[in-house]
């Protein structure tokens, strides 16, 4: 089985895997970072989306050793262990972005994405349509639009 | 997903070696078509050869009155480009309609063309504008390029390094989309460069992307959506399934063909 090493929320990680491992099974069962998740597995919820040297992807469709020398970032190192919470997460407690959770690990991660690439002033026609590949079957996303609208503002010199 | 063998050249002599010595062999560029494939065992290729360890296959490049696209740029690259968005606008606003931003972020140019899905984007963009495809071995254009779903002109061991596409004067992509999946229904492309007209089609054609050659004559006179009002397409050759009947894709050709004309 062939090593793998990469670096996931600040810590580096090595481990033998079978070449078929994904990236999102990597996580969860060799690193037993449950939070994020595997809806569908075909490319279409975003429940798995975890960042990739900074960059959120789908880790349902990504080949652990297609990580190899990169670095990840999961929901579970978003905030500072024991610390506050990251102010998308806070977003997401305070607008009640969420019912079962289930997909609130990637919105989150794919959210924080939004920010990098447009900006701490996020309109709600911009955030739903940059919400396209994550699904949430419970909410009807309005309150995920505002959690994202406000934690995209509290990001602002955070 | 079957078992496999997995490479990492790092330039594009030892990919193409790789994939000499290895007829089960399948090149990994984003992923994004592969290795669902693969997980559904709809494919299994006896051995991966990643491509995002080498060198200089991606980037956007102004050459003259071409845009030159490495194989390996991500959708989202191309969509969020200022070059790409000043020099052929068409093409971002097309990148920016695959798939969903995390996908986009993976997939690459080459991939989708090389993979020739029958309901990609990318398709009708390359032959809507007459691209050129260059290979580790050669140039290919567009009108030679693609034979019928998932079928290219690509020899086993050939891999595509760039793509050229000549600057229009007018182009537009206007799409259907597929709301689960996001695929293009029908999508149409459409294009004015000098006397070289182009309106090609994806997402509807049984076998891949294809130009409507009478759309393109009856435009030659004037480069509007009049010129080809009330014409349309035939239903044969055309794909039908649970989304939509072949007849219902033709009708979608003709009113996205006008659509992208009032929008180039």
């Amino acid at each position: 089985m062939p090593a793998v090493s990469m670096t996931v929320n600040g810590k580096a990680v090595t481990a033998d895997v079978d070449i078929r491992t994904l990236l999102v099974q990597f996580l969860r069962e060799n690193l037993r970072l449950t939070g994020t998740h595997v809806g569908c597995d075909t490319s279409q919820c975003g429940a798995c989306v975890v960042h990739l040297d900074g960059i959120a992807v789908k880790s349902c469709t990504t080949l652990a050793v297609q990580a190899e020398g990169c670095t990840v970032l999961t929901i579970e190192g978003l905030a500072a262990p024991n610390g506050p919470l990251h102010p998308m997460q806070e977003a997401f407690r305070e607008h009640h972005g969420l019912q079962c959770g289930f997909c609130t690990p990637g919105m989150v991660m794919t959210a924080v994405d939004m920010v990098r690439r447009k900006g701490n002033e996020l309109d709600e026609k911009t955030i739903r349509h940059e919400l396209d590949g994550n699904l949430c079957r419970c909410t009807g996303y309005h309150n995920i639009v505002k959690a994202i609208a406000a934690g995209a503002r509290a990001m602002k010199g955070a | 997903m079957y078992a496999f063998t997995y490479h990492r050249p790092t330039t594009v002599r030892q990919a193409v070696n790789l994939l000499a010595k290895n007829s089960e062999a399948k090149l990994l560029a984003g992923g994004h078509s592969l290795i669902p494939v693969m997980k559904l065992r709809l494919g299994s290729p006896g051995a991966l050869i990643d491509m995002n360890k080498i060198e200089g296959l991606s980037g956007i490049e102004l050459k003259g009155r071409s845009l030159v696209i490495g194989a390996m740029t991500r959708h989202g690259e191309v969509a969020t480009s200022q070059v790409v968005k000043e020099a052929l606008p068409a093409l971002a606003d097309l990148a920016g309609m695959i798939g969903d931003p995390a996908v986009r972020h993976r997939g690459t140019i080459g991939g989708a063309i090389a993979h020739n899905d029958p309901s990609a984007d990318y398709p009708a963009a390359v032959l809507g504008l007459g691209a050129t495809i260059i290979t580790s071995k050669r140039r290919i254009e567009a009108d030679e390029f693609f034979k019928g779903m998932f079928e290219t002109a690509l020899e086993p061991d050939e891999i595509i390094t760039k793509v050229s596409f000549p600057l229009a004067k007018k182009a537009a992509y206007q799409k259907f989309k597929q709301p689960a999946s996001g695929f293009a229904l029908v999508g149409v492309f459409v294009s004015k460069r000098g006397a070289d007209i182009r309106v090609a089609v994806t997402g509807a054609g049984a076998s891949g992307a294809f130009r409507v050659t009478a759309f393109e004559e009856a435009l030659k006179k004037r480069f509007s959506p009049k010129s080809i009002e009330g014409m349309t397409v035939p239903a044969t050759g055309l794909n039908g399934d649970i989304h939509g009947s072949a007849e219902y894709r033709a009708h979608l050709i003709a009113v996205l063909a006008r659509r992208a004309l009032a929008a180039a």
